[in-house]
């Protein structure tokens, strides 16, 4: 088995300007927050970010990463909407694809099954057709000749995403109760990297869990990053809940640019995710 | 007992789920989700609840109470999406914008490009109110919830999928819009949207100054039915121990 350890920084200089990066969890539930902070105070620019999104999509829009946002929504789920994203939204700093939330799962099926799209309801009459005049429509070819929408797959250049557990080789382990969308992340990507809370040996997986939560695969990965309290403030269980106290100061963050900064300066412009977790202290 | 405005939008938003059999539920709130409850507990046991995170709860517990019910199944986003495409589910979500029609808007306020205000993000509303039976909560009746013409379709209304065809929309139905001053469907000949009932110290006057588009009206608008002594009971004792509802419309 190839070990594919690796660190932050690494996967970072994996990656380029004006890439799309996809990335793992849902809102503020086990985001691969410490990849997140060390694309911030990167030199990193026009990316185009596809997401379940919440403080990933938020944090790389308050450093003005994000040229296009590909997304459902943005949420923190206990503070209902990301301030973040929306004082970028409303400064018009970056273009959208404001999908439904089941068409953007379709289209990473469809990128992950190699299908020029794949067809649905969701999205028929809504202004997602008006607000992306790519989408086109495509009539079944039976009998019933029904016209459905043709989500087009949603192709990444790379997926962050973060798991419970993992072995050096990238098989990866959820233990909270869902794995979300991350394995068709990992599977619409061409570069996928994982951090995990613990690299463990391979043999202690099962043992830990289920065999059901072994939805990642090494096949599905090419760098593992080991990042205990990677997701922080977002939540990971069972390893721990999300920090509501720190959430709410990321949010107050966004209340003014000299806020922003201070938050910045303190927990993101700093060397590495070691040096994060003291600043957390933890 | 006397009931509170709350509790008058807690059972029209339980009648909500009535004849749905055994399907999801999936109301999005505080006040939708004592409905569902109240629901599952009187006229509709077949009903499922979620516990907002991956488990389909096997009895009913009081809010904020979830992690300590029996789990009856698995639901991570992704089996929730198919129950949608599949269309044995009903949502209550709420809308920052409506209209007339029932198109419905939680996505941004203004120009899309450059919106006033962002909001949520059309999140599954789209594919909702294509496949499946939608309600509607909305706790502060305004000229600006109630609008003339949304900024963003995110659910769609009647207008929209006529538009589509018979066949297109055939799952499409908005059961009814629950308000903090009345009741309101759709069940006129255009699919506009109708004034059913008043909730008690609601006059039929408040409801349309506070709409800014032109209600179909009958002219027999009743009162919003009254919870019953039972009704009440569950909601105070059983589902609503802290009393969130009344925090979300203050009598």
């Amino acid at each position: 088995m190839l070990d594919k350890r690796m660190s932050e920084d690494e996967v970072v200089a994996e990656l380029e300007s004006g890439m799309t990066i996809g990335i793992g969890g849902w809102a503020s539930r086990r985001k691969p927050m410490s990849l997140v902070r060390a694309i911030a105070r990167s030199n990193l620019r026009d990316l185009t970010v596809v997401s379940y999104a919440g403080a990933d999509l938020g944090l790389l829009a308050a450093t003005g990463k994000v040229r296009k946002a590909v997304f459902g929504f943005a949420s923190l789920d206990t503070i209902p909407l990301e301030p973040h994203f929306r004082n970028a939204r409303q400064a018009g700093a970056f273009a959208v694809e404001e999908y439904d939330e089941g068409m953007l799962q379709w289209g990473l099926y469809a990128a992950a099954c190699r299908l020029p799209f794949l067809p649905t309801r969701a999205g028929l009459g809504s202004d997602v057709m008006r607000l992306n005049p790519h989408l086109k429509t495509v009539r079944s070819p039976y009998d019933d000749g029904e016209e459905l929408v043709a989500m087009p797959p949603l192709c990444l250049d790379v997926a962050l995403i973060h798991m419970n557990r993992g072995d050096r080789g990238g098989n990866g382990q959820f233990l909270g109760a869902d794995v979300f969308f991350d394995d068709l992340f990992c599977l619409a990507a061409k570069k996928r990297f994982m951090s995990v809370e613990r690299i463990v040996e391979t043999s202690e997986l099962a043992r830990a869990g289920s065999v059901h939560t072994l939805k990642i695969n090494r096949t599905m990965v090419d760098g593992v990053v080991e990042a205990p309290l990677g997701a922080h403030f977002t939540e990971c269980l069972p390893d721990y809940p999300r920090d509501e106290a720190f959430q709410r100061a990321y949010a107050d963050a966004a209340k003014s640019p000299a806020d922003l900064e201070r938050f910045l300066d303190r927990y993101v412009r700093l060397d590495g995710h070691e040096a994060y977790r003291k600043a957390v202290g933890r | 007992m006397n009931a509170r405005r709350h509790e008058y939008c807690a059972v029209a938003l339980a009648d909500a789920f009535r004849g749905d059999g055994e399907i999801l539920s999936s109301p999005i709130g505080v006040l939708p989700s004592i409905g569902a409850r109240l629901a599952k507990l009187t006229f509709a046991p077949g009903l499922l609840l979620t516990d907002g995170v991956a488990s389909l709860l096997g009895d009913v517990p009081a809010l904020g109470r979830e992690a300590e019910a029996v789990v009856e199944g698995y639901m991570p986003y992704r089996t929730v999406f198919d129950v949608v495409w599949s269309g044995r589910r009903h949502v209550v979500m709420g809308a920052s914008q409506i209209d007339r029609y029932g198109n419905q808007n939680i996505s941004a306020i203004g120009d899309h490009a450059r919106p006033k205000a962002q909001l949520l993000g059309m999140r599954g509303a789209p594919g909702n109110t294509i496949n499946h039976t939608t309600s509607y909560f909305v706790p502060s009746h305004s000229t600006r919830a109630f609008v003339n013409e949304v900024d963003v379709v995110s659910g769609i209304g009647y207008d929209r999928a006529r538009a589509l065809g018979p066949r297109a929309s055939r799952f499409h139905e908005i059961r009814r819009v629950v308000s903090n001053l009345g009741v309101f469907d759709f069940r006129t000949p255009d699919g506009r949207m109708r004034l059913v009932s008043v909730h008690p110290g609601v006059s039929v006057d408040d409801v349309l100054r506070n709409t800014a588009f032109e209600l179909v009206n009958e002219g027999s608008v009743e009162e919003t039915r009254s919870p019953t002594d039972h009704e009440l009971m569950l909601i105070r004792e059983r589902i609503d121990p802290n009393g969130a509802g009344a925090r979300e419309i203050p009598s």
